[in-house]
């Protein structure tokens, strides 16, 4: 078969196996991360080339900005749950940082910001 | 528009609060152009693996048949402010998976539910999700070019909705007509708060 020719496409599905970029790790969420959990680079991405490619593409994406786990796992095309294990060890290794807050203790609801999600969506 | 950080390394992150809503409904009618009519990037799309945990029921004794099975969902964004990001997820077609997904639901501020007169019944699972999950939610129907008009008070009579729940004809091509749903939404949200004394069904991220 010529090489240039590929015996698969689109439909094949993903030919690295999910878990095959995690190490086989699916659950190792340490910080906690969900999908609307924000985060930035506080690392150059040239400071991460020893990194695998979906780590230095996070780090890349992530610079001077805030994304959320969920638009970083659809950038690089992977599940939610292989995104949240690739940016757990990127923020061990002090690649990212986190920046959304945990949500209150109390069982007070939280006025001020439904307040300025209305105003924010008024404003559109 | 990208918040810049400005934080040099080392430095605890600015603080940052980010929300969601959810756009659930009946497959085809309308989710993700919704979410594209308001949202400030083009919707992107994100997969889960759920694992839906059913024991057999023949006599396979310790033999569980875990089946998994992938959902996408579209989801756009919205930058309120370089303090708030809020996020919109259209629910994924396949109805009776996305149920399951835990997540999704957690957290959540509000929900719109779209329904489609000509299919009024697909948008059933998803009210009978939202009123169980106690999650604020609107009823926005969605009218299509060539569909016969019903008022709000005949969608609301025809779904047997809770009493309080708003009802809005939309068209969510448009962004004003998204826009006036979700404006209803969260002043909705805001008024069930009140209410209960107490937080929507779960508190924002």
């Amino acid at each position: 078969m010529n090489e240039s020719e590929s015996w698969f496409d689109e439909d094949a599905g993903p030919l690295v196996r999910p878990f095959a970029l995690t190490r086989g790790r699916a659950s190792v969420n340490r910080h906690d991360l969900n999908m609307i959990t924000l985060v930035s680079a506080t690392r150059s991405d040239t400071e991460a080339v020893a990194l695998n490619r979906e780590s230095v593409e996070i780090v890349r994406l992530c610079q001077g900005r805030l994304l959320s786990v969920a638009e970083i796992a659809a950038h690089l095309d992977v599940l939610l749950v292989v995104a949240k294990v690739l940016i757990s060890d990127l923020i061990d290794e002090g690649f990212l940082t986190v920046h959304s807050v945990a949500p209150p203790p109390t069982n007070v609801p939280d006025m001020d910001l439904l307040q300025a999600v209305l105003d924010g969506v008024r404003n559109l | 528009m990208a918040s810049v950080i400005s934080d040099s390394p080392g430095r605890r992150a600015a603080t940052v609060r980010s929300g969601k809503l959810l756009i659930a409904g009946g497959f085809g009618v309308g989710k993700t152009t919704m979410v594209g009519s308001v949202s400030e990037i083009p919707p992107l799309r994100t997969e889960e693996t759920l694992t839906e945990l059913s024991v057999a029921t023949d006599d396979l004794t310790g033999i569980e048949d875990k089946r998994t099975t992938t959902v996408a969902l579209d989801f756009g964004r919205i930058t309120i402010s370089p303090q708030l990001i809020l996020y919109l997820f259209g629910t994924p077609g396949q109805e009776r998976f996305w149920f399951l997904w835990r997540e999704l639901a957690l957290g959540a501020i509000g929900a719109v539910v779209l329904a489609d007169t000509r299919r009024l019944a697909s948008c059933f699972p998803a009210v009978d999700f939202f009123e169980r999950s106690r999650i604020p939610f609107v009823l926005g129907v969605n009218c299509f070019e060539g569909t016969q008009r019903y008022t709000e008070d005949e969608v609301r009579e025809a779904i047997d909705l809770t009493p309080g729940v708003p009802v809005q004809l939309c068209d969510v091509r448009e962004r004003a007509s998204s826009k006036r749903v979700l404006t209803t939404l969260m002043q909705h949200v805001i008024s069930t708060a009140q209410q209960r004394g107490g937080p929507p069904a779960s508190g924002p991220n």
